[in-house]
């Protein structure tokens, strides 16, 4: 060094300005590493929508199938099952579907496009597990007299009604996920995508 | 030979490293038993990475053979079983060290400062040892080490507005897949084994700068002889590297005979459920993390809607016991908004999300615990009943809370209550043995530290 004089000023403010804009080349540099964890386009593409032929399924009785690698249920429901809708409102935490569980579509006393078919995530909305079909109503279910039959997961004793909703103080806080789905005929679901018109 | 330990001291301080840390790093010589945990600790963390390395030399990272490359190292690999079963027991015997490790430091005040910084770095490294356990037991893709990782996972999905994508962003896909149990392969073997090893360096090095506590809890530092060494303080080697082998061998023995006569250990270290593969069709009837993780699980599903009255109970202690021990505005101002926003929180959020949120703080507890802790003195030999008491709670509650975890909420494994009331109460224990410590811990009558350590 030919002078002794240090200009502390000039040495701070180029300390700081090569801080931040290493700083920020360093942010630049971690996003690739970051991104690389989110869903690779394999992981998107086993998300596609499924097709499911629902035309044998007779009153009363549920199929499971798959999506997105989630247990999908659809159920075609009785007219016993669907009056029961009206009756169990007391015992549910949220009966009206006010939290944002369904498609806007899906969004009423049924949670359903068509009354008779209920399609719904089989995934508890406390901790992830599948629930089991309760179908039977009443006592014979081994779930009390006011069994309006639904849906009871095994893993901390969260029950839903013939149509996803939750009941009062149990573990899980929501109702059961209504997928986005549509009718391609009136036998063939397509759970993955919206009816047509509709966001 | 000497001649050659000269040419390297004069590149590489390795005498010098030596003296400092073993021959004549002074400790006191009135350890007890509970001393023996920290060795241990190190011990089993070498024993897990070496058993570790040789596991993967056999073991399979992708969803459609992990599960039976598991089964090819029990069964077909020379020796495999046991390295597998020194493995997974040396898991659970992690827990049992490091648990009795920490309960030391509430026993003896070593939390307490100048060791503060030895014992944050041990809180990291308990939260960096859970989630290397966590990892490690999604491998072998059985049924519960995967609905295990989707509850556990989908608790970040609990989080308001970011938690669906996080969780997305931790499993790499929309459940839990072949991408998860790859990357979860990557974290175990080789990035938190890393971070442990370094956050150890550290937890040593802190010590060996602030030198070690003692059942006494007084610093023998304060009493030293001419040459400048504690009055009270003998070299860590031989004497206490020679104490510790003592404190291998009884270790040895424990965790061999568990290896050899009893791997599962009756459904503790192994459960019933990881021995059928992976289904993400079929949950298992109870999911049921691993023992040293239930004290914490059952925090998790004691939070709901009925004891939200209780946590709003515990934000307003809080706030108090702030107020209480706070001087000045600027404290008690922001201990009060910092209060309401909890408050106005449990109305805004979800039972599911203050589970979380509980289960965090458990944690987040143990961090705070030098400062919280207040008392004059540092050993539990010359605090007066409250802390006795107080610790005793916290124990039991700690205990029963991991006892609880294993059973369903709604059964009655306990008397009188069914378990999810027990776990509720335990886990307001839990809090509050956290919460008024600022207060018990000064209020309690303290008897006098010695001027030099017991030792007969």
């Amino acid at each position: 060094m030919a002078e002794d004089h240090v200009d502390k000023h000039r040495r701070r403010f180029l300390t700081a300005v090569t801080t931040g804009v290493g700083a920020v080349g360093g942010i630049a540099a971690a996003v690739p590493f970051v991104v690389s964890m989110t869903p690779s386009a394999r992981a998107k593409a086993e998300g596609a929508p499924v097709r499911l032929e629902i035309g044998k399924l007779e009153a009363g009785q549920m199929l499971r199938e798959q999506w997105r690698g989630q247990p999908i249920f659809v159920v075609n429901r009785t007219k016993a099952m669907l009056d029961s809708l009206d009756k169990d409102t007391d015992l549910l935490l949220d009966p009206k579907s006010t939290t944002d569980q369904q498609p806007s579509y899906a969004d009423n006393k049924y949670r359903s496009i068509k009354p008779e078919y209920l399609v719904v995530v089989g995934v508890c909305t406390h901790l992830g597990c599948v629930p089991v079909q309760k179908f039977t109503m009443g006592s014979d279910s081994g779930l009390g007299a006011d069994w309006p039959g639904g849906f009871f997961c095994p893993c901390h004793g969260s029950k839903y009604d013939l149509s996803g909703r939750v009941f009062k103080n149990v573990p899980a806080p929501l109702n059961l996920q209504i997928p986005p789905y549509r009718f391609e005929t009136d036998t063939t679901v397509v759970v993955g995508e919206n009816p047509k018109g509709e966001a | 030979m000497s001649k050659l330990l000269a040419w390297v001291d004069e590149r590489l301080p390795l005498t010098k490293v030596w003296n400092e840390h073993l021959a004549e790093y002074y400790a006191p010589k009135n350890f007890n038993f509970w001393y023996y945990f920290g060795s241990l600790a190190l011990l089993v963390l070498v024993l897990q990475i070496v058993t570790g390395i040789f596991l993967t030399m056999h073991y399979k990272p992708d969803a459609d053979k992990a599960f039976a490359s598991v089964a090819y190292i029990m069964r077909d690999v020379p020796w495999g079983w046991l390295m597998r079963y020194l493995h997974s027991v040396g898991a659970s015997m992690f827990f049992v060290v490091v648990y009795l490790h920490m309960f030391r430091g509430l026993l003896y005040g070593s939390h307490r400062g100048p060791r503060e910084l030895v014992w944050l770095l041990g809180c990291v490294i308990f939260v960096a040892l859970m989630a290397e356990a966590f990892m490690g037991y999604l491998l072998p893709w059985g049924n519960m080490s995967y609905w295990g990782a989707q509850v556990i996972i989908s608790l970040f999905g609990a989080i308001p507005y970011v938690g669906d994508s996080l969780a997305e962003w931790i499993r790499g896909s929309f459940v839990v897949t072949d991408a998860t149990l790859n990357r979860f392969f990557a974290f175990h073997v080789i990035a938190v084994p890393l971070i442990l090893a370094g956050l150890v360096f550290l937890h040593l090095v802190a010590l060996h700068k602030v030198g070690s506590n003692n059942p006494d809890g007084i610093e023998i530092k304060k009493n030293k002889d001419a040459n400048g060494i504690p009055k009270d303080g003998i070299p860590f080697h031989p004497y206490y590297s020679v104490k510790d082998l003592v404190g291998v061998v009884g270790f040895l023995i424990i965790y061999l005979s568990i290896v050899f006569f009893a791997p599962e250990f009756f459904g503790f270290f192994l459960e019933k459920d990881n021995f059928t593969p992976a289904n993400p069709l079929q949950t298992p009837v109870d999911i049921v993390p691993l023992w040293y993780f239930t004290p914490f699980y059952s925090i998790l599903r004691a939070t709901t809607e009925d004891l939200m009255l209780f946590v709003r109970g515990l934000i307003v202690i809080a706030v108090i016991v702030a107020f209480i021990r706070t001087k000045g505005l600027t404290g008690r101002v922001v201990s009060a908004v910092v209060g309401v926003a909890f408050l106005v929180g449990t109305f805004v959020f979800v039972p599911k999300f203050w589970g979380v949120i509980l289960m965090g703080s458990s944690l987040v507890a143990l961090f705070l615990l030098p400062w919280l802790d207040q008392s004059p003195v540092k050993s539990i030999r010359y605090r007066g009943w409250m802390y006795k008491t107080a610790l005793t709670i916290f124990a039991v509650s700690f205990v029963t809370l991991g006892y609880l975890g294993m059973h369903k909420p709604n059964d009655f494994s306990l008397f009188l209550f069914k378990n999810v009331i027990w776990a509720q109460a335990c886990t307001m224990a839990y809090a509050l043995f956290f919460i008024l410590m600022p207060l018990y811990s000064v209020w309690d009558k303290t008897k006098s530290e010695p001027e030099r350590v017991n030792f007969k």
